[in-house]
This record gives C-alpha cells, structure tokens and sequence, in this order.
C-alpha cells in the first residue's frame, strides 16, 4: 500500500506512527480504567439494590433492627429537603448570577463576589454542615428541616451562580445591543432576551445542583439529622435517603443494609436522570 | 501624485481639517446636525473635532479604513456607547433641536426613534411574529388585528413577507443569513423611528441578499434619514446621496456622493476611493 511504503520510507514518519500507537493504547487503558469502575459501581449498586425494590420500599417507613420496611420517609424527608433548598438556593443565585454578568461585569466587587463563589463551590460539604449546625441549630436547640434545606441552599447557590453567569456571559452582546436598539431598557432586555437565550444553560446548572444535593450526607448529619418516623415537620429533625444509607449501610442488621443498597440505587438512578436531562437540554440547545 | 512628502500610506498626515465639499442644501432638511463632536475610549480620543449634518430623507453613507472612527461615529447616534463603561463623547449632536448627548436624555425612547441594524443579523431568540411585535408593545398597545397588520406592514416594508407569511411561529433564528438581517430591518421599522442606522448591514451576507439589502435601503429612504457605514465603497456609491470620507477618527471629507467619488478635494480621500490603501 502507498501508505505503508512512505512510512517505511520515511523514519521520521514512522517513528511518529509510533509514537501515535503507543499514546493512542495508553489512551483507550485509562478510558478502560476509569469506565471499569463506573460500571462495577453501578453494576454491585443494580445487583445488590434491585432485589431490595419493591412497592413496600416506597409504602413504609424505615423499620426498627430485625423488621421488615421501606424508606417512605427519607424518600419524603430527601424530597422535601431538596426542593425547599432549590426553592432557596436557586433565586438568589440566580439574581447573583444575573448581576455578575449583566450589571458588575467589570466591577472590583463582581471579582470578589466572583471569587468567593468558586471557593464556596468547591468547599467541602461538611464545612458547611458545620456552618448551618452553628448559626441555626445551635442557637434553636435542635436539628431540624429548615436547617438541612438551608444547608443544602449553600450548595446550590453556587452551583447557579456559576451557570447563570457563565450562561448569560455566553450571549453574544450583539443581542444586547439590538435589544437596545429598539428602546428595550436593560431589565426588560435582561428577563425578555438575555434569559430566555440562556435558559436551557440556567436549567442545566439547576438541575445539576439537584443531582450535586441528592446525594450529600455530611451537611444533613449536622442539620437535620435523622428521624426513624414519618415527618413533614420542618421544625423536628427529618429523615433523608443519605442519611440513612450512611447509618443503615454501617449497621450490622441485614434488613437495614439491604434497604441502603435499595436507597443508593434509588438516588443514584435520580442522579442520573437529571444528569441525562440536562445533557440532552445543552444539546438541544447547540442544535437550535 | 508626488509620493515625496508622504507617509508609509502615500498620505499626507500634515493637515487635519476637513475639506468640505459645497453641499448644495436647497431643499433639505437638516435631520442631525452633529458638532465639534469628541469621543473617548477611556483615555484614548477616536473621534476628532467631527462636524456635519444628516439630511432627512437621504442616505450618508460613511467610509473610511478599518479603525477611522465610522462606527463609534454611528453608535454615537443612538447612544449605543453607553452600554459599555469608560466611553465617552463630548461636544453636540442635534436631533430635531434636541442635544441628544445630553445627560438627561431619555435614552429608551431615543433609542425608539432611532433605530439600528447591525452587521451580523441578530434576531430574538423567539418567534418571526414575536420578533417584530415584541418592539412594537414596548410603545404602544395595539389590539390585535392593529398589531397584526403593524407585523405584515413591517414585514412586507423589508420583502420578507412573502417568505414568511406561513410560518410566522417558526423561530427567527431558523431563517437564512440574509432573511434574517431583513427580520432585523423589520423589527427596526417597527418600531417606526425616524433615523436608521446601519452599520455594515451586509458584511456577512452573499451577493444576493446584499442586493436585496440595498434595493430597501433605496426604497426606506422615502420614509426615514439612512446612515450606512460600509468597508464597501461600491455599495456607499450605490446606495448613498451623501458621503462622509473618515480617516483616523477625523472627518476627512465630506460631500455630495457623486462628487466625492468622482472628484475628492482631498488627496487622502482620492487614495482611498481609487484602492490605494485601506
């Protein structure tokens, strides 16, 4: 083949053949290496979770040691908890967001907010735990809903925070100023135009958010706690599904570990939902 | 032309001052009178002691090198400058007796009387429909059937209508490249100001959108003062009664369009619409 003889030909040629062989092998191990683990994750997750899946799972609470039950009200307390931190987490980061790229773009205060943001995105969630344990449940006496949805709010925020910014950093200004153009003032250019180009990135970083609060645990041990009944009061410690993974999974009760096999499967099934969703809202966006 | 006292553009830089060609005014009417206009970016000056007027019902077209000042020179018109922090002008610009560089200026509605389109096509992301409606509620509230007609009539203004009167719920991001920029010129018209400012128009169209492009300005002129500023001196010959020649933020010349073309006062001007540099 004409392709052969010139690299035969040519060693320089060759020699980078070669090269492209050997970086092209290393590259598919690491693929390999990193999607193994995933897959035997979520492999022994689906093995060991699925049995556990029933309707009961969703019907009763979980059970004292040596009883049969389900998760019913950390499935509930999970829900609850997580809504209330995005109906929290989300507006004020999204008003953030908003003033970083539209009104401060070019302010000192906008780099610091800017800065202070991507340390409080990358703190660790425990840190947080102890922050809300301090200002909210010390000072009431006891742990509670209201302290987990607050806890959980200081991680979404961020979250959005990011996402709107960079979202509507990503709209061309060339938008901006036709919807000056026509005597649009900047409010109404910001909610009419600015958003709703960017709005399936906002979703996106929404969404995202949820999946990153599904799963924490440490800043709920610090808040709410937990809570071995059904509660919807925000004001009395309440259940959630990583909480009680975390102290079923450490149990010695059979019952109780395999209802935290069926609770990881079940937020890691959500978790990758969201994440399929927001993937394919990015994508239709490009494609639009 | 002696190349001996000249620069690396076979120009002469000695003299700043604009050459104005006599422009025979019987007849017209003065729409903007712009003087002894400044602008800054922070503290670097881009447009120098520039000075001339705007007819109504015709069409400037302004010229020059990339980087001469034409485009601040039109973004100053609407005030579109003041979107962005550290820009400034200094001087008069007067609309219908009005200084429209004043700090009190109502900007929105300036705005509203004097629109724009740009050099890429940028419509909203929403519907054709929406596209030319959304400008129009701003001011006014029309009931339906009113703004419908308002939609056709701006639609039709800008020969789009017949390519889209079938699907005015399709996205306006889904048209062409050049039925897009036509949605801009819709939307503009609209809005009904009473200057159009176009700023490249058809940069980043083919040959066949640009001509259709052109054929509107020509026909928009009945109606509204045009200012064009184009890299295409062609097109301002085509399109243009009067011409601005710009070069490094001075007004270099200015003049009746075929005058300027077919005999520049100023040797700079003369280099630059016979190809020279630029």
């Amino acid at each position: 083949m004409a392709n052969s003889s010139l690299a035969g030909s040519n060693p320089l040629y060759a020699g980078r053949r070669r090269r492209n062989a050997i970086a092209k092998t290393l590259a598919w191990i690491a693929t390999a290496f990193g999607l193994g683990w995933l897959i035997l994750i979520l492999g022994i997750l689906l093995f060991e979770g699925i049995g556990g899946l029933s309707l009961s799972v969703f019907t009763e609470n979980t059970p004292p040691p040596g009883a049969a039950g389900g998760l019913m009200n950390a499935i509930v307390g999970s829900l609850i908890i997580t809504i209330l931190a995005v109906v929290i987490g989300t507006p004020i980061g999204i008003l953030a967001g908003t003033y970083l790229a539209e009104y401060g773009r070019h302010d000192k205060l906008s780099s610091v907010v800017r800065f202070i943001n991507d340390i409080l995105l990358s703190a660790p969630s425990i840190v947080i735990g102890l922050f809300v344990y301090e200002i909210m449940v010390a000072p009431m006496g006891h742990f509670s809903g209201w302290a987990g949805a607050v806890a959980l709010a200081v991680i979404v925020i961020p979250v959005v925070v990011r996402t709107t910014e960079d979202m509507l950093t990503l709209v061309p200004d060339t938008l901006r100023e036709a919807a000056a153009s026509i005597g649009l003032p900047r409010a109404l250019m910001i909610m009419r135009i600015a958003y709703r180009a960017a709005s399936a990135g906002i979703v996106t970083g929404i969404l995202l958010a949820i999946a990153r609060i599904s799963g924490e645990t440490a800043p709920l041990l610090f808040t709410a706690l937990n809570n071995q009944f059904f509660s919807v009061n925000m004001n009395q410690p309440m259940p959630s599904l990583p909480v009680v993974i975390f102290q079923f999974a450490l149990s010695p009760y059979e019952e109780w570990q395999k209802l935290a096999w069926t609770g990881a499967l079940l937020i890691t099934v959500t978790v990758l939902a969201l994440s399929v969703i927001a993937r394919s809202l990015t994508s239709a966006r490009k494609s639009s | 032309m002696s190349i001996a006292s000249t620069n690396g553009h076979g120009l002469s830089t000695a003299v700043p001052v604009a050459t104005h060609a006599k422009v025979d005014t019987a007849g017209l009417a003065e729409k903007v009178s712009i003087k002894n206009l400044e602008f800054f970016y922070g503290d670097s000056r881009a447009l120098k002691g520039i000075s001339l007027s705007l007819y109504a019902n015709k069409t400037t077209a302004f010229i020059g090198p990339s980087g001469c000042g034409k485009s601040t020179l039109l973004r100053i018109l609407n005030r579109m400058y003041d979107l962005y922090p550290g820009q400034r002008a200094t001087g008069d610009v007067i609309f219908d007796g009005d200084n429209l560089l004043r700090a009190d200026q109502d900007i929105n509605l300036l705005r509203a009387r004097i629109g724009m389109v740009f050099q890429k096509p940028t419509p909203f992301p929403m519907s054709i429909y929406e596209n030319i409606a959304f400008g129009v509620r701003l001011y006014e509230s029309l009931p339906k059937a009113e703004l419908d007609a308002r939609v056709e009539s701006a639609l039709r203004r800008a020969a789009l209508w017949d390519e889209v009167k079938d699907k005015l719920n399709a996205n306006g991001q889904s048209l062409s490249g050049g039925q897009q920029q036509r949605l801009c010129i819709a939307r503009t018209v609209a809005v009904k100001p009473e200057v159009i400012l176009f700023d490249e128009p058809c940069s980043a169209l083919d040959p066949i959108s640009t001509a259709k492009i052109e054929e509107l300005i020509d026909e928009l002129k009945q109606d509204y003062t045009i200012v064009i500023v184009t890299h295409n001196m062609q097109q301002a010959a085509r399109v243009s009664d009067f011409t601005a020649f710009m070069y490094l933020g001075e007004l270099i010349e200015f003049g009746a369009t075929e005058t300027l073309f077919t005999t520049p006062k100023d040797s700079r001007t003369q280099a630059y619409i016979t190809g020279r540099f630029g």
